[in-house]
């Protein structure tokens, strides 16, 4: 369970970005879609969820909407930014350097200990 | 978004945040439900998951960056409010501080123009003064000295002298007097200042009977030509000569030597004959500038001044009295301005830091106090969470609003205390006129304001934040009390020794205006009335239409009724006229300089000047009659010493003039001032004098209220000439107390200041007494029980507020002793360490404090036992 929460600094903003990407989306939504995607893996804290939201669209990566859901009520709906594009695609790249080195270390330390 | 923009639509985004909350927590609770759980509990479940929609919400709001701005506007209504709450710490608080910063403002106005700030002239430093000396002391130079100077000096750029002078304006109604200055064509090139209007004056103007040409200030040519743009080259009837305007000096063009000169003439003196001295060329009646050549500092000119002095050349004679024997004094003009006022000036602005110092103390005193009441609701706080920088920011945000406050009220203090500065100014303050409350003082106003609130709200602020915070809460609270306590006693003993320091020097200038005023001016000043006349054009050219125009004068004046007795004198006594001295001398031939009274008939007996040996000057001592001198107490001890100088022979005025014969010795007479050591004085009638003086002052003494008469007496001299100009109307009384002006004022600062250290002072030792009391009320409480009497409870409390006291007034009167070095030059017949003053301080001290601790004192020795205990 303790793996769930442990989300390595600044990746959710990172998660967050990526999700809405998909199209515009509330925030409750944001945390299914998180919850689903991971198969459970990632079970972001809901309580870290909006102050996140709310740093993303303060720093203009994402901008927000108040549109109707399906079921008629009114919720705000992110969207991805021009700026949040820019920067989830560069932190994306640097994720996915930063995991294929780290990969690459660990397999080497297994090497190691054969 | 701007920051400005989230904090005006803060209420809009509070909602939107709350609308999201709910919107996830209704779709999570909803889920939930669609999942088979009950209502009640999936909603239960939803509000666990998000982990507390209050907390989210906050942190939201602190992601969103605009926390502190949202806090400072939170803080600042807080603040407010709880001023609003205690009106009565607030007003005590900001009336302290206004007080404080008000009074310092205003000192700073009235101070920074005349010594800080440069005087208003292109390079102002390269200015310099120059004097002749006789023993030692500053003398006005000769014209010939002038020439000399500036013919064999290489370290200035321009010279220049100049003199008082009056001109009337005739064929006007009532004939008007205007001042001005006679100066030498360099002028206003020594000032590097050119006329706004016209030109310069030009050395061919400046030629012995040169053309009458004027230049005229700003202020005179608005008032009286209207600010005809072409003035320039109209004439003007002036002194029964018609003046060509040949310039305008700009508006803010200000004469520092003469503030009150409204035109200029050049002084068209006679550059030649200088082997004659016995003309006016050779006169010390002038004040030299110079205008340094860029590069030369003071010390050298100086150093070459000097040298030229002490090396007379062949082509340039000197008279015995001019010889520069002594050498010159040579000094930037901003340090002659000043000279004069310095001391006073300094120490007002020590009275009003120590002011400013006790006003900061009191108010942190009082913040202290409120902290220590305020402990329970912060310790609350801090306990529901409230980080100590927030606390501590708080109260910051508390005092520098209390600061504000006393800020903007200090500016009303401080406007206030400028006007009555001004007019309470001493005659002679240097750049009267420049005195304004300026952007410069009101940046220094709130300087003063916000180190004031930050250092008051520091104190309390960390003493509050200190420590264990929740034994606050608790009732034991009184038992952490001893640190602060100490912090409040330390204030409140420097509050006492800073005011003994005021009261000190208060108590000095009193007891030394007290004493001036006690030494006999040498006549009596009572009912008696002075204006001065000056001859008016050319019908009084010759001496005899001036004999003849005071006899007559004195015969009309002399039918008014109410008037008792009337006399003419070329120099009255603390008129503050400029101190013409001449030389006199005895059979030893040596020269003694003395004050020339040229006074008719009856003069004496009119200013009740006492008679010691002889007889008085009268109508016999008349022109062709054997010359006759009365002389002064002084002069007659000094050259006579056990012996009757009546029937003795003198010269007055040079050494070259007819032998008086000494009919008599009249007491002396204080000329420049109370506390002048006496000068020599000699007196004659204007027929048995060698000239006739230009302007001559009127002396009447009246039966009754003196001043009623002004306007008959003048009426009266006007039935003889109403072309005549008559000026400085004042009673004796008058030029006495304006003669003692500089004394008087800094007494009246300092007594102020004093007055009001001494209350916050008091209200300081009360403070701290009463709260104290508050403190220890249980302790009273179980003392009565014990058995101790109302006296024995009543001598605890002032016996501690009686120590506090003494303990500031010892501190204080060691500061005084030193601090009264910078009072010397101001003290007049009183030591400095006077004892009789600093035992009356003591003495008002010990009785102002019994008051303070007379009222906590009573109310804790009416604490009924019963009621205390019963409450623990």
């Amino acid at each position: 369970m303790a793996a769930k929460s442990d989300l390595p600094q600044g990746t959710l903003d990172l998660l967050i970005l990526k999700v809405v990407a998909l199209g515009p989306v509330h925030g409750y939504a944001i945390a299914q879609r998180l919850q689903q995607v991971s198969r459970d893996v990632v079970q972001v804290p809901q309580g870290s969820l909006y102050p996140a939201l709310h740093r993303l669209e303060n720093r203009g990566l994402l901008a927000a909407d108040w549109k109707e859901t399906e079921t008629g009520r009114e919720a705000k709906f992110y969207r991805l930014t021009r700026k949040g594009k820019a920067q989830l695609e560069t932190e994306a790249a640097s994720w996915q350097r930063l995991t294929e080195a780290v990969g690459l270390i660990l397999k080497l330390s297994e090497g190691g200990a054969q | 978004m701007n920051w400005w923009h989230r904090l005006s639509h803060r209420k809009q985004m509070e909602e939107q945040l709350e609308k999201e909350m709910r919107f996830h927590l209704d779709q999570h609770a909803a889920e939930l439900i669609a999942q088979g759980h009950h209502p009640e509990e999936a909603r239960r479940q939803a509000r666990l998951a998000l982990g507390g929609p209050e907390q989210v919400k906050e942190n939201c709001r602190d992601a969103r960056g605009t926390r502190w701005l949202v806090d400072l506007w939170q803080d600042f209504r807080y603040a407010a409010r709880t001023l609003r709450q205690r009106p009565g710490f607030t007003a005590v608080s900001a009336l302290t501080l206004a007080l404080g910063i008000g009074a310092s403002t205003a000192i700073f106005s009235v101070v920074n123009p005349i010594l800080f700030e440069p005087l208003p002239y292109p390079h102002a430093g390269r200015i310099a003064m120059i004097w002749d000396t006789f023993q030692g002391s500053r003398s006005d130079v000769t014209f010939h000295t002038y020439r000399e100077l500036a013919a064999r000096s290489r370290s200035f750029d321009a010279m220049a002298v100049m003199q008082a002078c009056h001109l009337t304006m005739s064929r006007a109604a009532q004939p008007e007097r205007f001042e001005g200055q006679s100066v030498s064509a360099g002028y206003f090139g020594a000032l590097a200042v050119a006329p706004a209007l016209g030109r310069d004056f030009q050395p061919s103007d400046d030629r012995f009977q040169g053309p009458h040409v004027i230049v005229l200030s700003d202020a005179l040519w608005r008032r009286r030509f209207g600010g005809d743009g072409a003035i320039v080259g109209r004439q003007i009837p002036l002194d029964g000569d018609l003046y060509t305007v040949i310039g305008v000096m700009p508006k803010g063009f200000e004469d520092v030597l003469a503030p009150s000169a409204e035109f200029w003439v050049p002084m068209q003196y006679d550059a030649a004959n200088a082997a004659n001295f016995e003309t006016q060329e050779w006169g010390h009646h002038l004040h030299m500038l110079g205008r340094l050549r860029p590069g030369v500092g003071i010390d050298r000119a100086r150093r070459e001044l000097n040298e030229i002095a002490a090396a007379p050349a062949r082509e340039f004679p000197r008279a015995s009295w001019a010889a520069l024997k002594y050498g010159l004094i040579v000094n930037s003009l901003q340090g002659e301005i000043i000279r004069g006022v310095k001391p006073v000036l300094l120490a007002v602005v020590g009275a009003v830091v120590l002011l400013l110092l006790i006003a900061s103390v009191n108010v942190t005193n009082l913040l202290l106090a409120r902290g220590a009441q305020r402990r329970g609701e912060f310790s609350m706080r801090a306990a529901l969470g409230a980080a100590r920088p927030r606390l501590v920011r708080q109260m910051l945000t508390e005092s520098l609003l209390l600061a504000l406050l006393g800020g903007a009220l200090g500016m009303v203090v401080a406007q206030l205390g400028v006007d009555a500065l001004v007019a309470l100014s001493p005659a002679g303050l240097p750049r009267a006129g420049a005195v304004i409350v300026n952007g410069a003082v009101f940046a220094f106003a709130f300087g003063v304001t916000a180190l004031a609130g930050i250092a008051v709200g520091l104190i309390p602020a960390l003493q509050v934040s200190r420590g264990d915070l929740v034994a606050g809460i608790q009732q034991g609270s009184r038992r952490t009390a001893g640190g602060r306590h100490l912090t409040r006693r330390t204030l409140v003993v420097s509050e006492v020794a800073l005011a003994i320091v005021l009261l000190v020097s208060a108590g000095l200038l009193y007891r030394s205006l007290e004493r001036l005023f006690a030494v006999p001016p040498g006549f009596d000043a009572a009912h008696l009335l002075a204006m001065q006349l000056q001859y008016n054009g050319h019908r009084y050219d010759a001496d005899s239409a001036r004999y003849r125009f005071l006899a007559q004068a004195l015969e009309a004046v002399r039918r008014v009724p109410g008037v008792g007795s009337a006399a003419f004198t070329s120099l009255l006594p603390l008129s503050g006229d400029r101190n013409d001295t001449y030389g006199a001398s005895f059979e030893d031939r040596r020269s003694y300089d003395t004050f020339r009274y040229v006074a008719t008939p009856g003069y004496c007996q009119t200013m009740g000047i006492a008679l010691r040996r002889g007889r008085l000057l009268d109508e016999h001592d008349a022109a062709g009659a054997p010359l006759a001198v009365l002389i002064g107490e002084s002069l007659a001890r000094s050259q006579f010493p056990g012996q009757d100088p009546v029937g003795r022979r003198m010269h007055v005025g040079g050494g070259n003039g007819p032998w008086y014969t000494i009919v008599g010795v009249v007491g002396d007479v204080k000329q420049g001032s109370l506390a002048d050591s006496q000068a020599n004085a000699v007196y004659i009638t204007p027929t048995q004098s060698w000239f006739a003086d230009d302007a001559m002052s009127l002396v009447v003494r009246a039966r009754g209220d003196v001043a009623m008469l002004a306007p008959a007496i003048k009426n009266a001299m006007w039935s003889v000439d109403k072309h005549q100009p008559i000026v400085r109307v004042a009673t004796m009384d008058a030029l006495l107390a304006r003669s003692e002006s500089q004394r008087r004022f800094a007494m009246i600062v300092f007594e102020a200041f004093a007055l009001v250290a001494l209350l916050l002072a008091a209200t300081g030792v009360y403070g701290v007494l009463s709260g104290n009391v508050t403190e220890r009320m249980r302790e009273i409480g179980v003392r009565s029980a014990l058995g101790a009497s109302r006296g024995d409870i009543l001598a605890l409390v002032v016996r501690q507020g009686l120590s506090l006291t003494s303990l500031g007034v010892a501190i204080g009167l060691m500061g005084a002793a030193a601090a009264s070095r910078a009072l010397v030059t101001l003290l007049f017949g009183v030591s400095r360490l006077d004892p009789v003053t600093y035992l009356g301080v003591i003495a008002l001290a010990a009785g102002v404090s019994a008051i303070a601790c007379w009222v906590p004192a009573w109310r804790a020795a009416r604490v009924d036992p019963a009621i205390t205990l019963r409450a623990e």
